[in-house]
């Protein structure tokens, strides 16, 4: 690829929210209006200095960035290959990367005068980031999390509620992360007056892929200068895990445009590839619209949504962010993924190499840095997203532990 | 002509309007479902919408939810419904508009979406999460095979947004009467009536009005100022509440008849 048709990877999404074939707004009228006023806000935003500085004022003095970019060393003699530096998402304020995404919509939330914010959960990392900058900042906030994440993910349901939050249990469907989406779009096109949509992922309907992206890529840009300073060179691949995706978009885009970065995105693989039991979008889906945007999406042939498997509930959706759709499709990230025990293995590696223990998202990654860095030489550098830590999925993995 | 359009020129020479049921294909089952179409024609409806269940109806309130849910778990399909239809036309004209989400159409072949429906005798289509900036193909095989585009307009949508609907519409433009899902609701908001008259300013296409209209007062309501009333939720209500269902024909009958009781 040249130089200049990697720098068209910039110059998306276009005015209408188009990654190629991908994305756009499919929603109901009632939302197209709040769309285009939402679009314009972050736009002026993004060019006022006052907004960037106090975002970037936030992401040092309270988010606690930047994170370090570490080189695991004992992971890298276990498995004597490639260099691996790990990027310590895990270390932001609330224990993983969404925080990022969270302050700067909280923002522009307050910019824009709406005082009701709400948010959907998977995993419950995203609803502890939103009740956390909306504790900060003093907005309402409400979040909708699937009944059967909110048996998995606990100790998130009672943080939310200790921030302040109102959590509301979704009991339709899966009772995952795409069921809360549902919710909080209902909630959004009946209070759409006062209230903001504090989406968490690359995905939903323009402009949010580009502007949670927007507000992600600082992942990538400090992963960058600081690989260039501690190895003065580029990373030979990046890797990470991809549920809507935006922790792996974050970490991709500033690296779009370097030819040599190989990059690789991560999905559930659950207990194996048959329709249900994963979320491997790439694998088993198909071109679809779903929550407001053209994605791949897991459905059967008649275009039902299908139900997800995955031991991590961030991981647990049916679509995939439309930006990680457009790049499947050019080749230019190449997508892969792992299964709930290769995640377990991981998990518990990382644990005893490195004295970290990781979220069972972010383990999907470790999964297949375990695969690829021993087939890669030793001088060459991969670079892990280790999107968050793993406290809140500690009892799962001791109650699948006690299992086998 | 559609069926739609010559059923609203009718409706207006001899000065009346439209009422436009809504009901679930599919729930309880497709047999009942074609027993509910020609029921709701013989007690007063001038249009049916029939609804193809999706796994994910962000724009539905509760009660069309579990309708759904209902009609999903009977193995309901977008094609199972286009041979309902299929079957209504050998015994009914009734026009039919196809109410449902963008998915479960592009399953019946993305390019081919507008010639099955044709081959079926459906008339128009709704998606409810289709708006015209993403509709353009969407539209030219509508047109080609002579099947009326209905789009929403919402309380929210400005005037710019409200011509854009005007130019992709036809048969007829469907109103949304408050931001908001489909449900029963108490009472009106003056929205609607104002958002029909926006319409008017740049279409001169026939208005229907729905989401949260379900009284009998509500729909006199709707046709002071409209030429159309939809009511979806109050009827699928009365379906999912019949426990014998011998008897569901009869009831939503019942309702129908009492809902258009004050046309004239």
């Amino acid at each position: 690829m040249n130089a200049t048709e990697a720098q068209n990877f910039y110059d998306l999404p276009d005015a209408r929210g188009h990654f190629g074939d991908y994305g756009g707004r499919f929603v109901p009228e009632t939302l197209m209006h709040p769309l285009e006023e939402l679009t314009r806000a972050y736009d002026e935003a993004m060019r006022d200095p006052d907004f960037t500085r106090e975002f970037e004022h936030l992401l040092s003095n309270y988010v606690g960035r930047p994170t370090p970019l570490m080189f695991a060393g004992r992971l890298t003699e276990h498995l004597g290959g490639a260099r691996i530096y790990l990027k310590r998402e895990d270390l932001c304020h609330t224990g993983a990367h969404k925080i990022n995404n969270a302050t700067g919509q909280a923002l522009l939330a307050r910019r824009m005068a709406k005082t009701r914010i709400i948010a959907e959960t998977g995993a419950g990392q995203h609803g502890v980031a939103a009740a956390t900058v909306c504790a900060l900042m003093n907005l309402r906030c409400i979040v909708y999390m699937g009944t059967e994440d909110m048996r998995r993910q606990e100790l998130n349901v009672f943080r939310m509620k200790l921030l302040g939050a109102e959590v509301v249990g979704v009991d339709a469907g899966s009772r995952t992360l795409k069921d809360a989406i549902n919710e909080a779009l209902r909630d959004w096109v009946t209070n759409v007056a006062d209230t903001y949509y504090l989406l968490g992922s690359a995905l939903g309907p323009h402009p949010y892929p580009a502007m949670v992206r927007d507000f992600q890529s600082v992942i990538g840009r400090e992963a960058r200068a600081q690989i260039l300073e501690a190895e003065n060179r580029l990373p030979d691949l990046l890797i990470a895990c991809v549920g809507g995706g935006s922790n792996s978009i974050g970490l991709f885009h500033e690296f779009l445009q370097d030819e040599g970065v190989r990059m690789t995105g991560v999905e559930a693989g659950g207990r194996g590839l048959t329709l249900g039991e994963h979320a491997a979008r790439f694998s088993g889906g198909r071109p679809g619209v779903l929550q407001g945007t053209r994605s791949y999406v897991l459905q059967d042939e008649d275009g039902q949504i299908s139900t997800t498997h995955s031991v991590s509930a961030g991981l647990d959706y049916s679509a995939v962010g439309p930006e990680h759709a457009y790049l499947h499709d050019r080749g230019r990230v190449a997508y892969t993924s792992v299964l709930d025990g290769e995640a377990l293995e991981a998990f518990e590696l990382l644990a005893r190499l490195e004295g970290i223990i990781p979220a069972l998202e972010s383990a999907h990654a470790i999964a297949e840095v375990i695969r690829v860095a021993p087939r890669m030489k030793r001088e060459e550098i991969v670079i892990v997203n280790l999107s968050g830590r793993g406290d809140k999925d500690v009892n799962t993995v001791a109650q699948l532990m006690s299992e086998r | 002509m559609t069926r739609i359009t010559s059923k609203f020129t009718d409706l207006r020479k001899a000065g009346r309007k439209a009422f436009i049921p809504y009901i679930t294909a599919g729930d309880p089952d497709l047999e009942t479902t074609l027993e509910l179409i020609l029921e709701l024609e013989r007690s007063g409806a001038d249009i049916v919408e029939l609804g193809v269940p999706f796994s994910d109806p962000v724009a539905d309130g509760i009660v069309i939810q579990r309708a759904s849910e209902r009609s999903l778990k009977n193995g309901t399909t977008a094609r199972a419904c286009l041979d309902l239809v299929k079957e209504l036309r050998r015994q009914s004209e009734v026009p039919i508009v196809l109410f449902s989400y963008l998915n479960p159409l592009l399953a019946l072949g993305e390019n081919s979406i507008g010639q099955r429906l044709r081959d079926a005798g459906v008339d128009g289509v709704l998606a409810t999460d289709l708006v015209p900036e993403e509709a353009g193909e969407f539209i030219d095989q509508m047109r080609r095979a002579e099947i009326d585009t209905v789009f929403l307009v919402a309380p929210t949508s400005t005037d710019e947004r409200i011509k854009l609907v005007a130019e992709a519409s036809r048969g007829f433009i469907y109103a949304v009467s408050r931001a908001g899902v489909t449900g029963v609701r108490q009472s009106l908001s003056e929205a609607a009536a104002q958002l029909v008259d926006r319409v008017r300013r740049f279409s001169a296409l026939p208005v229907a009005v729905g989401f949260g209209v379900s009284t009998t007062e509500q729909v006199a309501e709707v046709w002071s100022h409209a030429d159309a009333a939809v009511v979806g939720s109050r009827i699928v209500a009365e379906i999912e509440n019949c426990a014998d269902r011998s008897k569901v024909t009869e009831r939503v009958g019942a309702l129908t008849r009492q809902m258009v009781s004050t046309r004239r």
